[in-house]
């Protein structure tokens, strides 16, 4: 069986500093330059981490990519799809008819919209580009770390 | 009158063209120093409410932020301060005592600055460390005078003599007491943790033991001080040793004091009092008036935990430490502890910690001397406190007749400590000296632990390098050796107190 990389998260280390969601944002863009991309660019992305809160308890959350996910079972069009070299849970744009049942399902209320496109915009992918995510290498106190779990 | 302001200490400078609002500085600041206004669409400071621990400054995704201490000067005066004035209209408005925290802050001179240490050349050979086996490892405890042996029948040589309760380290640097309460329990993990993996010990100081820390028993030894907070028989033989608190470093000849804004539910457990109420250390231990009555106790301690742990006995350095001391090695202490004026505190009053005792390199050096004097130096090992900042100065310490040095400060600092001295409000924002859980959980133990085994492991290797270019392979050679030492620019009593040469005298 290949290993699933996954976010673990560390609740009970994570300050909500959000800095996360900052560089979720930055690698999106595509530039580590955080000054550059608050200044110039116009319609910044939306990030795909979130930060809960409530009182002293705080997280991030990103996409879990179940094992068994629901948003894979809803999706008619196929658009959303497992990665099979990351194990990660992907969207495939062109694909993606904007139903916006993959929002509906998720448990987790991690897949946002983009109403604009009428797409499914926010879908973490474990920076599959980047190599490692982003908002476990900005992370300040090891709040959020990538494990590789054998199924 | 009219009241005057008290100027802000320091000035959060945003340079506005870096910041990208991210708002972490807003979010994370305890004292609600820095806030946003979304009119502006800008974040500003209240420069009043900082206390310049650098949280946000090191938090800042994009170094926007620079605290920087306010220039202002009421006048030039080198007599009367910014600060002696700012104290006075603080009094003035409060009628209050001065709280701070942390270590002496006086421009004290620093003896250990001004002793050089020694090196091999020509005449004897230095050492390798990477080539050749360096021992740092120390034991504290009592020593005896001589070992009897004997042989058995078949000719093997069998120890007669019974060795007193050693405590085994691997450095000879441990973590002094710090309390469950002064510090988080995250912090005091982060020492256990690395305690544990690198071999020396951490203190649990005078607050009791949490059920969290119970398994580095190995890797602890556990306070008693006149609060005698969580103190029973399973607390006194939960550890490797017991350390009896006389007094401290920061604030010789008073008590403790943890505001009840610190007394939480978990607080309130170990030390066995009610939530949200002060807990209050005397003074004195009100069974110890003598050096009979200390004895009293170190044999009810060593009674209690069956005579199979050291018994230390830890005390401010004060004028008359020397024959303090004597006293308590002859009282039964098999470790005893000096805490010097610039022992750190999660609490105290200002003017205490600031005048109050005599600097750590006077108080060992006449430690030893007058227990070699006496003949009792083998009785009782000696462990330095208060102001170790580098290896450098453990080595000092050590060649100046310590056995081994505790460190406290030095060890919050490694966890991200900015020494901002403000302990005392609870409000940490380094996770450190909070119980507030919002806090708290900002300190994460195995990072804290990581970065406190590099600090030690960092020393560990610095120590042996030095060691090794004097020529010596075991730090047992070390120890009260004086003549590795020489002062420059001490004058001749100093000197004669520390019982080391000028420099470019020969031995």
């Amino acid at each position: 069986m290949i290993g699933v990389r996954k976010i673990l998260i560390r609740e009970e280390y994570c300050m909500g500093c959000k800095l996360c969601e900052i560089n979720c944002v930055a690698a999106q863009v595509g530039t580590e330059n955080l000054i550059k991309i608050f200044r110039y660019v116009p319609e910044l992305p939306e990030p795909k981490v979130i930060v809960e809160e409530h009182d002293y308890i705080t997280f991030a959350l990103q996409c879990r990519n179940c094992y068994d996910a629901s948003c894979l079972k809803a999706c008619m069009t196929g658009a959303m799809h497992r990665d099979p070299r990351t194990g990660a849970i992907t969207v495939n744009e062109e694909k993606c008819v904007g139903c916006w049942m993959c929002v509906m399902v998720c448990p987790f209320g991690v897949v946002k919209r983009n109403v604009k496109k009428k797409k499914v915009a926010s879908k973490c992918d474990l920076c599959a580009e980047r190599g490692s995510p982003a908002c476990v290498e900005g992370c300040p106190n090891e709040a959020l770390v990538l494990i590789e779990v054998r199924e | 009158m009219a009241k005057g302001k008290i100027p802000p200490e320091f000035l959060v400078e945003r340079d506005d063209y870096k910041c990208v609002r991210c708002l972490a500085c807003v979010r994370l600041c305890s004292y609600g120093a820095n806030y946003y206004d979304e009119n502006a669409k800008r974040v500003y400071t209240e420069n009043r409410k900082c206390v310049g621990c650098h949280f946000c400054e090191a938090m800042c995704p994009t170094e926007a932020i620079t605290v920087m201490r306010n220039p202002f000067e009421i006048k030039p005066l080198a007599h009367w301060t910014s600060e002696h004035l700012i104290d006075i209209m603080k009094q003035a408005e409060t009628g209050g005592v001065l709280l701070t925290s942390m270590g002496n802050d006086r421009p004290y001179f620093s003896y250990f600055d001004r002793i050089v240490l020694n090196a091999s050349q020509v005449t004897n050979p230095s050492i390798d460390p990477l080539r050749e086996p360096m021992e740092v490892r120390t034991y504290l405890g009592r020593k005896q005078m001589k070992l009897d042996l004997e042989e058995d029948e078949e000719g093997r040589v069998l120890l007669k003599t019974e060795i007193a309760p050693q405590l085994k380290l691997e450095v000879p640097v441990m973590f002094s007491a710090m309390s469950y309460g002064s510090i988080s329990l995250n912090a005091m993990l982060s020492l256990a943790e690395a305690a544990k993996t690198v071999g020396t010990y951490f203190n649990t100081g005078e607050g009791g033991l949490p059920k969290e820390l119970k398994r580095y028993g190995s890797n602890m030894i556990v306070q008693v001080a006149s609060g005698r907070f969580g103190v029973n028989v399973d607390y006194l033989n939960a550890g490797s040793a017991v350390e009896i608190k006389i007094g401290q470093g920061a604030k010789p000849g008073i008590g403790g004091h943890l505001p009840g804004e610190k007394v939480t539910e978990a607080i309130s457990e170990t030390r066995m009092i009610p939530v949200g109420t002060d807990a209050l250390s005397p003074a004195p231990h009100h069974d110890i008036y003598s050096i009979e009555d200390l004895r009293q106790l170190i044999y009810a301690i060593k009674e209690a935990t069956r005579y199979e742990k050291p018994v230390g006995v830890k005390i401010a350095a004060v004028h008359n430490v020397a024959p303090i001391a004597a006293g308590m090695v002859r009282a039964g202490a098999d470790y005893i502890v000096i805490d010097g004026i610039r022992g750190g505190t999660g609490a105290a009053p200002k003017v205490t910690r600031d005048h109050v005792g005599i600097p750590i390199e006077f108080a060992v050096a006449v430690v030893d001397q007058r227990l070699r004097e006496e003949g009792i130096r083998h009785m009782a090992s000696v462990v330095v406190a208060g102001g170790i900042r580098n290896s450098a100065d453990v080595i000092k310490a050590i060649a100046l007749g310590a056995d081994a040095v505790y460190i406290g400060t030095a060890a919050l600092v490694a966890l991200g400590c900015h020494l901002c001295q403000r302990c005392y409000l609870g409000k940490c924002n380094w996770g450190i000296a909070t119980q507030d859980p919002k806090l708290t959980k900002r300190l994460n133990p195995e990072i804290g632990a990581r970065r406190l085994v590099n600090l030690l492991r960092a020393w560990e290797h610095e120590i042996k390098e030095i060691l090794g270019g004097m020529g010596i392979n075991a730090i047992e050679s070390l120890r009260g050796n004086r003549d590795m030492l020489r002062g420059v620019g001490l004058h001749e009593y100093e000197l004669k107190l520390l019982g080391i040469k000028p420099a470019g005298e020969a031995w």
